[in-house]
């Protein structure tokens, strides 16, 4: 990677094609990222480069923003994302301990994938419905009052569907 | 203007000015750590992440950054409440909590803005034990070390990076506790752009970042009876060396440091500036060899080991103009393995090159594969900065001011006032000219020797100088950053040019990243300048050409300047670098 030039950089069209429609190049960086982030499911090495390049700025400032916000993924991760929520409400509603049974039941520990790259399990801090606490999030679907029995139930209804 | 009061005196200051300034103009002193003003250079670092300098401000509840604040109409301040001054020494004892309590081991002891802080507030404990940042030292590059547990983030280092030198390796990367100062993807700062200027470790307020230390493989080869080690200095230590030991900035100490290098063990203690002089003579007919060959112009300065990464990195289709010269110390290396071995019958592999710098991208540049010596190893073997010279002098238990003043040896010792200026901004390019106007203008029995309109601190400066019926269309840049204005305007067929000088360092090589701490004062590399063009007056000789050393390594080993054995020997070759 650290040898290749700019031209022999894989070309990320949704990138151009997002930056290019932009009025206002100014304050593009985090913009251009999230759909960069959208198109291709994470922010690779390669893409932050393509980014740097077609921004103007260094590496560095990408890679610095890349790493600041942590809704940005610098690792590819699995189809079916796992937040659990360790806002206030939900972690003395006990969400700590569902937690453990998402890790339990797929047999990684949190913010890893499994094998087969289907779940990648995480926390997140407070999804603003607390009056569902515990809440976990799959992708962008919510289940609210979430009991560690419900579990299995959860991770059988994507078992099902298979990869996206 | 503004008018305001602070500590109960009457205080005006210019609209605009921060709380810090109107302060200082009125003689209050407020402690600050991240700050640094040096708007000669465009580096102003006025971020206010330390809250160091917290005052109380009258009508306002919380304490205000003075860095950040601007002064307005009728404030109110006060620096020295107790309810300031508490919470600047609190700010400190937290910042001391994430550091590393080795200062008695480290590089800056006795030179460090932060260890300095806690002894001006008085600190005797401390308080908070908390959690501490690790994380492992990058020692990857031969020029720069990166201790990010010694990091106060004060954000200098990417100010100086990213705003003066416009290379942008530093950003601040992760967040919170983790965060750290340092490349795109955590790299390893020899894969990176980095250039190796070495400016970042100028600013440091503490030992994130240093230099990478070679004295002791130095030592371990003078102490070698079988070696033969040979000390080369660049003309911008003998004006910067003394200030390690208490001198007034501005002393020229040729002498002194040509003693202590003898008294330390070198074999031989030559001077750097005989292969400037070598350098004036290829570069000057490399340069009418493209004028009268029909090559590219303008010719660019290449004596710049940082400028030279720069231009590989950022400017990779324009390998073509700068001159093929390799830097003075290199050209030094290379004729003192060949030349001087065998004019002193020393097996070249016996002999040892240290060069002395003020730069800290020599270190790098002496590691290039394409400079590998002619006859064995390295044409340079190690390269030390001025300022581990000076650790070196006092290591060595040399009381450096009592020294009498010696002379170089010869040969390779002999040296003319054109060398001397190669030191500063716009040196290297009156030194061509000294020369050019000598050789361009037969008839003239006077000819002219000062060209002043070359010298000066604008960051990019040009001039036109008139020899006989020729006019030389000149440029001089110094900072990366004016490098990169001119390289663009270049590239974009707005500017012509006959000739440019470039330095990657804000001055040239007398403000150099290997130099003693500059102490955050622009004014101090103004006098070390001053004390360049004094050294040249003081000359004898002040055109390379008339270096008598020069002249007879010509006649008796090179022939002729620009020939094949100078080709071989004394000129390189560049290569495109990504861009990280």
């Amino acid at each position: 990677m650290a040898q290749e030039t700019a031209e022999q950089r894989a070309s990320y069209p949704e990138i151009d094609k997002f930056y290019d429609s932009l009025p206002d190049k100014n304050g593009a960086l985090i913009p251009v990222l999230h759909k960069a982030q959208e198109a291709y499911g994470f922010l690779s090495q390669d893409v932050q480069l393509y980014v740097a390049h077609k921004l103007g700025i260094p590496a560095s400032k990408v890679y610095g923003v890349a790493t600041f916000y942590s809704l940005f993924n610098l690792e590819k991760k699995g189809s079916y994302r796992v937040n659990v929520c360790l806002g206030t409400a939900c972690f003395v509603r006990g969400s700590e301990n569902i937690l453990n049974e998402f890790e339990k039941e797929l047999g990684v520990e949190r913010s890893a994938t499994t094998k087969d790259g289907l779940f990648t399990i995480g926390s997140i801090r407070c999804v603003g419905a607390c009056g569902l606490a515990p809440v976990v999030m799959v992708n962008d679907k919510v289940y609210g009052r979430v009991a560690p029995e419900d579990v299995k139930g959860i991770v059988d209804e994507y078992l099902g569907k298979g990869g996206e | 203007m503004v008018n305001l009061t602070i500590n109960n005196m009457k205080a005006s200051a210019p609209e605009g000015a921060t709380i810090l300034e109107a302060a200082r103009d009125l003689g209050v002193h407020i402690p600050t750590l991240c700050h640094l003003n040096l708007h000669d250079i465009k580096m102003v670092n006025r971020v206010g992440t330390c809250r160091v300098c917290m005052v109380e401000v009258e009508g306002r509840r919380n304490l205000l950054p003075a860095c950040s604040t601007l002064a307005t109409e009728g404030m109110v301040i006060r620096t020295n409440t107790s309810r300031a001054i508490r919470a600047r020494r609190t700010i400190v004892e937290l910042l001391l909590s994430n550091h590393p309590k080795e200062c008695l081991t480290c590089e800056r002891n006795q030179n460090c803005e932060l260890q300095s802080l806690a002894a001006e507030m008085g600190i005797r404990e401390i308080k908070y034990e908390g959690p501490r940042l690790k994380s492992k030292k990058d020692t990857s590059s031969y020029s720069i070390v990166r201790n990010s547990e010694k990091c106060v983030l004060c954000r200098r280092c990417e100010t100086m990076c990213n705003e003066v030198q416009t290379v942008g390796v530093y950003s601040a990367i992760h967040r919170g506790f983790e965060t750290v100062i340092g490349p795109a993807f955590d790299l390893p700062m020899i894969d990176t752009a980095c250039t190796f200027c070495g400016q970042c470790v100028s600013v440091c307020p503490t030992g994130a970042l240093t230099e990478t230390d070679d004295s002791a493989d130095v030592w371990a080869a003078i102490s070698n009876p079988d070696l033969f080690v040979i000390a080369q200095t660049a003309p911008a230590v003998r004006v910067a060396l003394g200030e390690s030991f208490g001198m007034p900035v501005g002393s020229q100490v040729t002498g002194k440091m040509a003693a202590a290098l003898r008294k330390m063990g070198f074999d031989r203690v030559l001077d750097t500036d005989f292969a400037a002089d070598l350098t004036i003579m290829e570069e000057a007919n490399e340069f009418l060899h493209r004028v009268t060959h029909g090559g590219r112009l303008p010719i660019l300065t290449s004596c710049c080991p940082a400028w030279v990464k720069f231009f590989e990195h950022q400017f990779p289709d324009l390998l073509d103009i700068p001159s093929t010269c390799k830097s003075p110390h290199e050209m030094f290396g290379a004729v003192a393995k060949t030349y001087l071995a065998k004019k002193l019958g020393i097996q070249p592999e016996k002999m040892v090159i240290v060069s002395i710098m003020p730069c800290l991208a020599k270190k790098f540049e002496a590691k290039r594969e394409e400079l590998a010596g002619k006859e064995a190893g390295s044409d340079v073997d190690y390269v030390l900065s001025t300022r581990e010279l000076a650790r070196m002098i006092r290591e060595a238990g040399i009381n450096f001011n009592a020294l009498a003043d010696e002379e170089f040896d010869s040969i390779m010792g002999e040296s003319t006032g054109a060398s001397v200026i190669f030191g500063t901004t716009g040196g290297v390019i009156e030194a061509v000219v000294r020369s050019a106007a000598v050789w361009l203008d037969k008839d003239n029995p006077n000819p002219p020797i000062d060209f002043k309109q070359l010298r000066g601190i604008e960051g990019i400066r040009e001039a036109e100088v008139k020899i006989a019926d020729k006019t030389l269309r000149i440029a001089i840049a110094h900072g990366l950053g004016n490098a990169r204005a001119l390289l663009t305007d270049i590239r974009d067929g707005k500017a012509h040019y006959d000739a440019i000088e470039i330095m990657a360092c804000p001055s040239g090589c007398v403000g150099g990243g290997g130099q003693p701490y500059h102490g955050n004062n622009i004014e101090v590399l103004k006098k070390r300048a001053a004390a360049i063009y004094k050294e040249d007056e003081e000359k004898t000789i002040r055109r390379s050409h008339e270096n008598k050393e020069v002249q007879a390594i010509y006649e008796d080993f090179l022939g002729e300047p620009y020939g094949e054995i100078a080709h071989e020997l004394l000129h390189t070759h560049y290569r495109k670098r990504d861009l990280l």
